[in-house]
C-alpha cells in the first residue's frame, strides 16, 4: 500500500492531536470520577436515600471473605488489629459454657479447635458499624469530625479528626479503631464510595450465601424493607438506645 | 499477645486507647482542683487558720494548671488540629467545652494569684532596680496604688473573683468526671455519680499535696511548724475524705446489688484485673488507713510530733490513693471489653509518645514551675507570721 502525502499528513496530524489531547481528557474523566468518589453530588442526591443493612446470621458460614473484601477494598491495614467488620463464632459447649472469638476478624476462617461431641450449638454471627440513628461516636466527638450523612451513614472527616479517640471509647460495639498512620479515628462506610454509584458495600458483593445484605430505607422495593416487612428482627444492645441501623435476624440473646 | 487478653473481646479493642497519659489528666486537674479549694477556704470562708497556706495553695494550683493540657495534647493523633475544640466545638460532646471551661479558670486563677500578690509586686516594683523593676512594674501592670482604698477594692474583687473559682473549679472537674460518666457504652464508667466522685478525690488530693508541699517548705526553710494550720487541713481532708469513698463505695455497692448484666464483667474486673489497685491502694492504702490516722490526730491531744507523722503519711498514702483511682477508673474502665465477655491488659511502655517516662515528667514539672513562681511570688511570709490579723501591712 502507498500512502500518499495528504493520507500521511493527515494520519500524523491525528496521531499528533490525539497524543496531546488524549492524555487532557482521560485526566479529566479520571479527575471527574474522584470527585464524584469523594463527595455525593454529581447525580448523586443524597436526600434521596436512606441506608440500612441486615445480617441473617442463619445464612452465615464463617467463610470470612465479607472482612477480606473490606480490608482489600478500603485500603484498612492488612497485618494490624483493626477491622471495618469481622465475624464472630459462638459455640456453645455441652457443659454450658458460651465460647466466643473471632481470630483476626475471621478473615482467615475458623479453624475447630473444640471437638465437635463437646459442641451444642455454633453458629456465626457477622458484625459492622450499626450506622446508628442516635450515634453516640458522633454525639461524643468534640470537633465535629465525625458525622451522619442526609442518608444515614457516618462518616470520619480525616482532615478535621484531632485523634482524641473519645469516639473509640464511646462506640458500644467497638466498630471504630485508630488509623496509626493517620492518627484519626476510622471505621467503616458502608462503602460510601460504591453505594453513591449504585453498587453494593464490598463485604455484601462478597458474601456467598447473601447473609449480609443492603439497601435503602426509603424504597419500599429494597431487600432490606422487604426483609423488615415481613421478618423478626433484632438489633445489637437495644437497651442503649443507639438505634442501630443493621438488623440482625436470627439474633441469639448471648450475642452483645 | 493473647495471654493479656481473656475471654472474647471485640477485634477491635486489641489495643487500650487510652493510656497512662489519660489517667494523668484527670489527676492533675484534681490536684488544681483541690489546692484551689484548700486556698478558698481562707479567701472566701475566711478560715484564718489556713491563712498561712493560703496564697501558697493558690500557686501550686497554678502550677499544675500550667500543665495539666500537656498529657492530652501529647496524647492527641492530630495535636495541631487540637486547637479546633476552640474553634469549631461541637457542642454536643462532653470533652467541646473543654477549651474553653479550662481557659476560663485559668483566667480566674491567674487573677486571683494577681489580686493576692499585688501589694508584694507593687512593693518589689517600687523597691529595686534594672530589670527586676521592670519585671515587677510590668507584673503590676504599672499600676502602683496600694493606699487603703485600693487595697479594699482588690479585696472585694478577690473575694468575687473566688467565688466564681469555686464553681469553676468544681465544674472544671466535676466536667472531667462527666467525661468517664457519660459513656454509655462502658458500664464502668457510666453512672452520674463520676462528676461528683472525681470532685471530691480531686478534693481530697489536692488537700494531701498541699499539707505535703507544706511539710517540704517548712522543713527547706525551717520554718517553724503552724500546728493550727496542719491540724486544719487536716481535719477537711477527713471530711472530703468521707464524703469521697462513701460515695466510691455507694457506686461498687449499687453496682453490686443491682446486679444488672454487666455485673459478671465486673466481678471479673475487680477480683482479677484491678484487685490491687482497687481493693489495695485505692480503698486501704488510699482510704481506710488515712481515715483512722487522721480521725486519731483528730482525737488525740498533745503529742503533736506523732501527730504530724500521721498526717504525713496520711497525705503521702491519700496522693498515690487518689492515682491508683484515676488509674481504675481510666485503665480499668478500658480492660473490659464492651462485649461483655473478655478482658484484656494494658501494658504501659517507658519511652514514647504515650509513655511512663514522659507522665514522670509532666508530673515532675509543675514542681519545677512552682518553683519557678514562688520565686518570682514568694508566698513565704504568710507562714512564718505570727499576726494573723494583719494581711498586708506587716512589713
Amino acid at each position: 500500500m502507498k500512502l500518499s502525502r495528504r493520507d500521511f499528513t493527515k494520519i500524523g496530524s491525528k496521531i499528533v492531536i490525539g497524543a496531546a489531547t488524549g492524555p487532557v481528557i482521560i485526566d479529566a474523566l479520571v479527575k471527574k470520577a474522584q470527585a464524584s468518589e469523594s463527595s455525593p453530588d454529581g447525580d448523586y442526591d443524597w436526600n434521596k436515600h436512606y441506608w440500612g443493612y441486615v445480617v441473617d446470621t442463619t445464612k452465615c458460614i464463617g467463610c470470612g471473605r465479607c472482612a477480606n473484601a473490606c480490608k482489600r477494598e478500603n485500603e484498612v491495614p492488612f497485618d494490624e488489629p483493626v477491622y471495618r467488620t469481622w465475624i464472630e463464632r459462638y459455640r456453645k459447649l455441652k457443659d454450658g459454657e458460651m465460647k466466643i472469638d473471632s481470630p483476626n476478624a475471621g478473615i482467615d476462617g475458623f479453624t475447630d479447635d473444640i471437638p465437635e461431641e463437646e459442641i451444642n450449638k455454633a453458629f456465626y454471627v457477622p458484625k459492622i458499624c450499626n450506622h446508628c440513628e442516635n450515634a453516640p461516636c458522633v454525639q461524643v466527638c468534640p470537633v465535629g469530625a465525625t458525622y451522619t450523612t442526609n442518608d444515614g451513614v457516618i462518616l470520619v472527616d480525616f482532615e478535621y479528626c484531632i485523634g482524641c479517640r473519645y469516639c473509640i471509647q464511646a462506640c458500644p460495639y467497638g466498630a471504630r479503631y485508630f488509623n496509626l498512620e493517620k492518627g484519626t479515628a476510622d471505621k467503616c462506610t458502608w462503602c460510601y464510595h460504591r453505594i453513591t454509584k449504585g453498587l453494593l458495600p464490598a463485604c455484601v458483593q462478597a458474601c456467598p450465601v447473601g447473609a449480609r445484605k443492603f439497601g435503602d430505607l426509603k424504597d419500599p422495593e429494597s431487600i432490606v424493607n422487604k426483609i423488615l416487612d415481613k421478618e423478626r428482627i433484632n438489633v445489637l444492645k437495644p437497651d442503649l438506645g443507639t438505634k442501630p441501623k443493621v438488623y440482625y435476624l436470627g439474633l441469639d440473646r448471648e450475642v452483645r | 499477645m493473647e495471654s493479656l487478653v481473656w475471654g472474647y473481646v471485640y477485634p477491635n479493642e486489641a489495643e487500650i486507647q487510652w493510656s497512662i497519659l489519660i489517667v494523668l489528666y484527670p489527676y492533675i486537674t484534681g490536684l488544681v482542683a483541690g489546692a484551689f479549694i484548700a486556698s478558698s477556704l481562707y479567701h472566701v470562708f475566711g478560715n484564718k487558720e489556713i491563712k498561712p497556706v493560703a496564697r501558697f495553695a493558690l500557686l501550686t494550683a497554678l502550677a499544675f494548671l500550667c500543665v495539666a493540657m500537656l498529657p492530652l495534647l501529647a496524647h492527641l493523633g492530630n495535636p495541631l488540629r487540637g486547637i479546633e475544640i476552640m474553634f469549631t466545638p461541637h457542642l454536643t460532646s462532653a470533652m467541646s467545652g473543654f477549651g474553653y471551661i479550662f481557659s476560663f479558670y485559668f483566667i480566674v486563677v491567674v487573677l486571683e494569684v494577681w489580686l493576692a500578690f499585688r501589694v508584694d509586686i507593687v512593693k518589689t516594683a517600687l523597691n529595686s532596680r534594672g530589670w527586676k523593676e521592670l519585671l515587677y512594674s510590668a507584673l503590676a501592670l504599672f499600676s502602683y496604688d496600694i493606699s487603703e482604698k485600693a487595697l479594699e477594692a482588690d479585696e472585694k474583687l478577690g473575694k468575687k473573683l473566688a467565688i466564681i473559682g469555686i464553681p469553676s473549679a468544681a465544674f472544671l472537674h466535676g466536667y472531667v468526671g462527666f467525661i468517664f460518666g457519660g459513656i454509655k457504652a462502658n458500664p464502668w464508667w457510666s453512672t452520674p455519680l463520676m462528676p461528683i466522685i472525681f470532685l471530691m478525690s480531686a478534693i481530697v488530693s489536692g488537700i494531701a499535696l498541699l499539707i505535703l508541699l507544706y511539710l517540704i517548705v517548712i522543713k527547706i526553710k525551717k520554718y517553724p511548724l503552724n500546728y493550727n494550720t496542719l491540724y486544719s487541713l487536716a481535719h477537711y481532708l477527713w471530711i472530703f475524705l468521707i464524703v469521697d469513698v462513701v460515695l466510691e463505695l455507694l457506686e461498687i455497692i449499687s453496682m453490686k446489688y443491682e446486679a444488672l448484666e454487666e455485673i459478671e464483667i465486673i466481678e471479673h474486673l475487680l477480683a482479677e484485673k484491678i484487685a490491687f489497685t482497687f481493693y489495695g491502694i485505692q480503698l486501704t492504702m488510699g482510704a481506710l488507713i488515712p481515715f483512722i490516722l487522721l480521725l486519731l490526730v483528730g482525737v488525740m491531744k498533745n503529742r503533736d510530733k506523732l501527730k504530724v507523722v500521721m498526717v504525713t503519711i496520711s497525705s503521702v498514702f491519700i496522693v498515690i490513693g487518689v492515682f491508683a483511682m484515676r488509674w481504675n477508673v481510666v485503665i480499668g474502665g478500658q480492660e473490659i471489653s464492651k462485649s461483655l465477655a473478655g478482658t484484656l491488659t494494658y501494658e504501659p511502655v517507658f519511652f514514647g509518645q504515650e509513655g511512663v517516662l514522659l507522665a514522670i515528667i509532666i508530673l515532675i514539672l509543675p514542681l519545677i514551675i512552682l518553683r519557678v513562681i514562688t520565686y518570682i511570688l514568694p508566698p513565704w511570709k504568710d507562714m512564718i507570721e505570727e499576726n494573723e490579723e494583719a494581711v498586708v501591712s506587716s512589713e
